[in-house]
């Protein structure tokens, strides 16, 4: 097979990249293997598990599901451009803390990125709300109860 | 003086490990990145059952980008079936033919997804590109899939050497169930069927291997649940000292069970090749091949019935039951013994008599997932005693009562062989009083009197289910850990578990930060490193905080005498004197005496001079635990659901859980725990089923296909504890990891059954997993 493939630039968590990149190459295996941005996890590779999602120009995409060439000349942001370090967390990383709402963390920062993006929107949410936002992201440990109260606490703190 | 401050167990303490996890820094199987390093891909097979033919992986070997391709033969006397993991249990008379799994299939496929060769290459990408150049030659053979027709003389077989497919044949006997029955006013006798699917953690498996030709070391990364016995294994296959094998499980993005099992294929193939290229291996599995790769849970059928008194007291109980092994039977009986032993459950069952038979099929291997069969159990029991409680006209919460075990009789004997070959004895519980909060917090009687009456007349379908549960938890044989101080007055803990979310950074760092007056944040806890701690057996059974929870108390308070020690040499006072707080030890009542844990640890380790003979440096101990036998916890569930009679959606309006695991090392975690093994149960009981065919196909493999419940599916659970410490263990403690998934079942075919007034139409819900679309084939009757 002859390979295809494509020169991208592309800005994560605001720092730009040149790759060459194969055009099969998905998203999610560049960002982890090429730019060693190993945060963002891969749950299914088709699209259910949401553990790959990253902000794609601001809104929340599954990295699984696209490619990497498809990411010419745009901006992404991954778990890893959430907090400056581990000192200082992100309101939501402080308040899934608190409120235990994480056990393995696999699937953590797919949750992180996609509510984030949500609570920007949606800045005083009911549980109903929270629930719905979060029915895309998959969770085999926590039952996502202390998620809930971690997006109601985060929700709070943003607030101020 | 010197008493043991409280107050870091016991406490809401939020974790040590999360702000790793949570900036994206954790380190977990896939995130090792070695230079030169190949990827791995296997070829599987399609069919569930066949005879190999040929395989020719010629055309593979010469695609560009492929360094090696690999067969059952190319292993030559490596390859081997694996162990056995567990033996069966001192049982008189038991059957069992354990046959166990192979690393690459040679001469037959026993289930789909079973690996046939693996391809190295320079990117997995090429590597699955080069698994279309394999060109293998199946001969199907008729496929093995329903555990009845499995028995039968003209049944295709397994193992060609065993005949009807049975696998393992146990009977457990306690008093005289024919005597019991002669003697009883009431029999319930029915069929249940019960099946358990795949437990899907957000990370699959994955094994990375690093051969150091240099050292003649091997380092690998792995999703393992039991890093010290792959450690074992490994090297053992490899002809390689345990020394030269270093195991490590990083964060693991959960197990549940199937993380356990070991020497999966891959586990064997990916360090040998490794080896054999002298270049480091990555093998992580797709979501596809978790389907097929890794083990599972599967289906029971049990024959049970229950014979009782006018007042409903049972007298005995008799079940006969088939169970789905699969594949194969690396992991023995623990699935099935679980289902028979837990049953049993906190009732008095003076005579009871059950006999299982294990039918090997063409699916998947099964091996525990949280709950372990014990759900299978439970369903039988709580079921029975629905049942009779309808016919019998008392109350189900009632009936319940009548036969608990009272609080005088523990430990309480049942009579009978445990997963662990100890005597399934309870260690200690109290169950009214869990009962009674339950039936509290859900609201029974109100429930029952005044809601239930008041939404029907407006239509509503609302229903109340309530299950008993015991767990038999924290079984041996034993765990071990080090605590040391370090120099920079932290606190290091090595245990040889690994953790996949259970908050053991946390927990252990409690127990030490109480022993050694240091913050939680300052124990620095090491799980999964079988070069930070050599011994242990592993994360399974509710057992990490128990058996290694108590190992780390024990070495802690070695370490603690040991720091007494010195500082009393140091200040020349009496021990009792002294106080350990703040990460310093101080002389009482003389200000500015005191010396940071630090610097005694220094102290402890001289560079120059002389010491006494007997000395021995450092602060630090490493204590083992082993328990006499399993603690029992035990629980209730109660649910108030709400079902849609034409679409058969559930709405969960209320869900309880009342759970007693003695003493609370962490309220937080143990909250998490029973809340995602509820999750986990609402799975199993209403949206998850693997679905196989009759040709032994999973229809479906994939997460859009098999329902893992979400955000919308979970309800908000009110969690109670009630604490009757273990006797087992100077913690008192007890395992919490399983109970929140075992009564989910039963809770639920209850309290829908309820809802749809179902019972008083003589339809009866015994089966699990329910569905909006099995309900509608259940309840056809009433159309």
């Amino acid at each position: 097979m002859t390979t295809d493939t494509h020169d991208i630039t592309v800005t994560v968590n605001g720092t730009p990249y040149r790759r060459q990149v194969e055009a099969r190459l998905l998203l999610s295996d560049f960002l982890r293997h090429d730019l060693l941005l190993a945060g963002t996890h891969v749950g299914c590779e088709h699209g259910v598990c949401g553990a790959c999602t990253v902000l794609f120009d601001g809104a929340p995409v599954r990295s699984c599901l696209m490619f990497a060439a498809q990411v010419d000349d745009h901006a992404i942001t991954t778990v890893e451009g959430l907090a400056t370090d581990r000192d200082h967390l992100h309101p939501l990383q402080e308040a899934m803390r608190d409120c235990h709402g994480l056990q393995c963390g696999y699937c953590t920062p797919g949750i992180l990125m996609t509510m984030k993006v949500f609570l920007d929107e949606t800045p005083s949410p009911d549980e109903a709300q929270i629930r719905e936002a979060l029915s895309g992201n998959l969770c085999r440990c926590t039952g996502y109860q202390h998620i809930v109260e971690a997006v109601q606490l985060a929700a709070e703190r943003l607030r101020g | 003086m010197n008493v043991v401050a409280t107050r870091n167990f016991g406490a809401p303490i939020r974790r040590n490990e999360d702000a790793r996890l949570l900036s994206g820094q954790a380190l977990f199987v896939d995130d090792v990145e070695l230079p030169g390093m190949l990827h791995a891909a296997f070829l599987r097979s399609n069919l569930a059952h066949a005879r190999i033919r040929t395989i020719d992986v010629s055309a593979a070997r010469a695609r560009e980008g492929i360094v090696a391709v690999y067969t059952a033969e190319d292993l030559g006397d490596y390859w081997a079936p694996g162990p056995l993991l567990v033996p069966p249990p001192p049982i008189a008379d038991t059957v069992f033919h354990p046959r166990t799994q192979v690393p690459l299939a040679k001469d037959k496929v026993r289930h789909v997804g079973e690996p046939l060769a693996v391809v190295l290459a320079q990117s997995r990408y090429l590597a699955e590109d080069a698994l279309s150049d394999i060109a293998v030659e199946l001969e199907p053979l008729p496929a093995v899939v329903d555990l009845e027709k499995a028995q039968t003389e003209t049944a295709a077989r397994v193992h060609d050497d065993v005949r009807g497919n049975v696998a393992a044949r146990v009977r457990q006997n306690r008093g005289d169930y024919a005597a019991a029955r002669a003697r009883a006013t009431h029999v319930v006798a029915r069929r249940f069927h019960y099946d358990h699917g795949a437990s899907s953690p957000i990370e699959t498996r994955g094994v990375v291997a690093n051969w150091d030709a240099r050292a003649d070391h091997l380092t690998i990364w792995d999703t393992t649940q039991a890093p010290v016995f792959l450690r074992n294994g490994l090297a053992g296959m490899l002809g390689l000292s345990e020394r030269q094998v270093r195991v490590i499980a990083p964060f693991v993005g959960g197990g549940f069970g199937p993380k356990i099992m070991l020497f999966y294929p891959e586990e064997v193939v990916i360090p040998w090749a490794a080896r054999k290229l002298n270049r480091p291996v990555k093998w992580i599995e797709d979501r596809l091949e978790h389907f097929f790769a890794t083990t599972q849970e599967r289906g029971q059928t049990h024959d049970a019935e229950i014979a009782l008194a006018a007042d409903g007291r049972i007298l005995g109980v008799k079940d006969v039951f088939l169970h789905d092994t699969g594949a194969y039977n690396p992991y023995g009986l623990t699935v099935p013994i679980n289902s028979q032993c837990t049953l049993l459950g906190p009732y008095v069952i003076p005579n009871y008599d059950s006999t299982f038979t294990a039918i090997f099929t063409n699916k998947p291997i099964v091996t525990p997932y949280r709950g372990a069969g014990r759900q299978h159990g439970v369903f039988v029991i709580e079921r029975l005693l629905d049942i009779a409680a309808h016919e019998l006209k008392i109350d189900r919460t009632e009936i319940r009562r009548r036969n608990l075990i009272s609080p005088d009789a523990f430990p309480y004997n049942n009579e009978i062989i445990y997963q662990d070959f100890a005597p399934l004895s309870y260690d200690s519980g109290n169950y009214e009083p869990i009962l009674d909060k339950a039936l509290e917090m859900i609201g029974y009687d109100r429930f029952l009197a005044e809601e239930q009456p008041r939404l029907r007349a407006q239509g509503r379908h609302v229903g109340v289910g309530v299950a008993c549960y015991v767990e038999g938890t924290g079984i041996g044989p034993y765990e071990g850990a080090k605590v040391q101080v370090q120099a920079n007055g932290k606190v290091s803990v090595a245990t040889g578990i690994g953790t996949q979310g259970q908050g053991h950074f946390t927990v252990f760092a409690q127990i030490v930060a109480d022993q050694l007056g240091v913050e939680v944040r300052d124990v620095d806890v090491v799980t999964g490193d079988t070069d930070q701690f050599y011994w242990g057996a592993g994360t399974f059974a509710s057992r990490g905080a128990v058996v290694a929870g108590n190992a780390v108390n024990e070495a802690a308070k070695v370490v603690r005498q040991k720091i007494l020690k010195l500082a009393a040499e140091h200040f020349e006072c009496a021990e009792e004197d002294l106080e350990i707080a703040d990460g310093q030890v101080s002389v009482v009542g003389i200000p500015g005496q005191a010396v940071k844990l630090g610097a005694l640890a220094l102290k402890a380790n001289p560079m120059r001079g002389a010491v006494r003979p007997g000395t021995e440096p450092g602060l630090e101990s490493t204590q083992y635990f082993g328990p006499p036998g399993g603690a029992t916890a035990s629980g209730v569930h109660a649910m108030i659901v709400e079902v849609d009679p034409q679409t058969f959606t559930l709405e969960v309006l209320k869900y309880v859980v009342v759970h007693d695991c003695g003493t609370v090392i962490n309220p937080l975690i143990l909250a998490g725990q029973i809340h995602g093994g509820v999750a986990q149960g609402i799975g199993n009981a209403f949206y998850e089923q693997l679905v196989f065919d009759e040709e032994g196909q999973l229809l479906n493999a994939s997460l859009a296909d098999y329902l893992l419940p979400t955000a919308l599916d979970v309800p908000h659970m009110e969690i109670a504890h009630t604490v009757t410490a273990s006797p087992l263990n100077p913690l008192g403690i007890k395992g919490a990891g399983e109970a929140g998934a075992i009564p989910v079942g039963p809770v639920f075919a209850q309290a829908i059954e309820d809802a749809l007034g179902l019972l008083e139409r003589k339809i009866e819900l015994n089966e699990i997993p329910l569905s909006p679309g099995r309900l509608f084939e259940l309840t056809a009757k009433l159309r």
